[in-house]
């Protein structure tokens, strides 16, 4: 089992490698952005990862919920955890490169919207994961918010371009990727796969550290009790 | 039918623990009058201001009072473990929901119905010529918004904080209808009325009610179970 994960680590480490030489390298530098817009394939990245991180929250709260399995559960926790980081690079690095670009860190643009609505989402879930106390509640009751959370983003997303189809904003153009040059595509690719097995890695050390918290804790209920019969 | 009457049932208790206390009501129009009053110190506005933002404001304090009163809706059933009563009862574990929804509509309805009335007074704003309308708006938004807060109510009460807890959840789950709530509202008293935006938003209301009123139903039991 450990070899996997090396190996899952390793193959991780090579795509970031390959990403950042793609991106720094073989990418051309943007005409009228310049360097900055490299901070593009990151931001993309993250927000791609970040995004589907939420329906692997879902899925694996549907499957708690059917097979009433732990695992799922904690599967369903560390995704969401993970995935909150990937978001909040996401909306880290958005005003880094909106600030020379745009002339403003933020605008309440549709997209930035609703990754700011999911960011949300995401803390409310791990908010009520820390304030549930008995596990099994804690598992029903999170697997309930992330279906509704999940279903949420979709229409956040949905009701906030029809809202800014009717008031158009100047600042966004018609999309920074119609027209991508191709290397451009290819490191973006690159970056996203990257970033993809990099989840795949702190998702599976999260479920692990999780699984490793719960059987300390029986460890120590054992204990107890062990304690208590001897004396 | 015999789900209709459980339901009925529950509703009516609902609103015979809140007759005999007045908790929820007084608290919510209390709680809405504070915002108006706080509303009209941050920002003074005139006419011409109210005009711009009196739809915003109303909503925000719909949504405030809002929380406040569903806030109590399971929290009140904690003590003294009336919930598990209610679980032990014979009926079905949705209707409880569903009860305890139409309750909560009932309350936020009526309260929002007098605090427009107060805010129509207080900022001289005009709501009477378009009221048939305006009632439509707040039903569609109300129902989406207390179909969610309901459920969530329900998720809270599980918590350590649950007054917190509530509007963390709720409020970015809600951001659809407070969003086409308050474009569909501006619409309805902008002069002219815009119909065609609002019937736009009227839509996404309706479309929003329908898929937050269904998958409350389908998880309500997962939340209640012990």
């Amino acid at each position: 089992m450990v070899g996997l994960q090396k190996r899952l680590w390793l193959v991780a480490l090579l795509a970031m490698i390959a990403a950042l030489y793609a991106i720094f390298v073989l990418a051309p530098v943007e005409l009228t952005m310049g360097i900055v817009q490299k901070i593009f394939y990151f931001h993309v990245a993250s927000a791609w990862v970040g995004f589907l991180a939420i329906y692997l929250v879902c899925f694996c709260s549907l499957r708690f919920l059917r097979k009433r399995d732990r695992q799922w559960d904690v599967r369903a926790a560390s995704a969401a955890e993970v995935g909150a980081v990937f978001l909040t690079l996401n909306l880290v690095s958005g005003p880094i490169w909106a600030k020379p670009v745009w002339g403003i860190w933020w605008t309440w643009d549709a997209r930035l919207t609703t990754t700011f609505v999911l960011w949300l989402i995401y803390m409310g879930y791990l908010m009520l994961r820390r304030l549930v106390e008995s596990p099994e509640q804690r598992a029903r009751l999170s697997a309930v918010v992330s279906i509704f959370g999940a279903v949420n983003a979709l229409i956040v997303y949905m009701a906030n371009r029809w809202w800014r189809t009717q008031h158009p904003q100047p600042v966004i153009a018609g999309g920074e990727d119609s027209g991508l040059h191709p290397d451009m595509w290819l490191a973006l690719l690159v970056t996203v796969l990257a970033f993809a097995l990099l989840f795949f890695c702190l998702w599976k050390m999260g479920c692990d550290l999780e699984r490793s918290r719960e059987s300390v804790e029986s460890l120590r209920r054992t204990a107890q009790r062990h304690l208590r019969e001897v004396r | 039918m015999k789900f209709w009457n459980q339901t009925a049932a529950i509703l009516m208790k609902d609103l015979l623990t809140e007759y005999r206390t007045k908790d929820v009501l007084t608290s919510m129009l209390l709680f809405g009058l504070l915002v108006i009053l706080m509303f009209n110190f941050a920002f003074e506005p005139d006419s011409e201001e109210i005009r711009k933002f009196g739809p915003g404001l109303l909503w925000m304090t719909f949504i405030f009072a809002g929380l406040l009163g569903m806030n109590r809706s399971f929290a009140g059933e904690k003590e003294n473990d009336a919930l598990e009563g209610l679980m032990l009862s014979p009926v079905k574990w949705s209707s409880i929901y569903l009860g305890k929804m139409l309750a909560n509509l009932l309350f936020l309805l009526l309260a929002q119905a007098i605090i427009l009335c107060l805010f129509s007074l207080l900022f001289n704003y005009g709501i009477w010529p378009r009221i048939g309308w305006m009632a439509a708006i707040t039903f569609l938004g109300t129902l989406g918004f207390a179909s969610v807060g309901t459920l969530l109510a329900a998720v809270s009460a599980n918590t350590r904080m649950s007054e917190v807890m509530l509007p963390v959840l709720l409020v970015p789950l809600v951001l659809p209808v407070i969003l086409s709530v308050v474009l569909a509202t501006a619409a309805n008293f902008a002069q002219p009325p815009e119909e065609r935006v609002m019937f736009f938003w009227m839509q996404v209301l309706a479309a929003y009610d329908i898929i937050f009123v269904t998958l409350p139903l389908m998880t309500f039991e997962y939340v209640l179970e012990k």
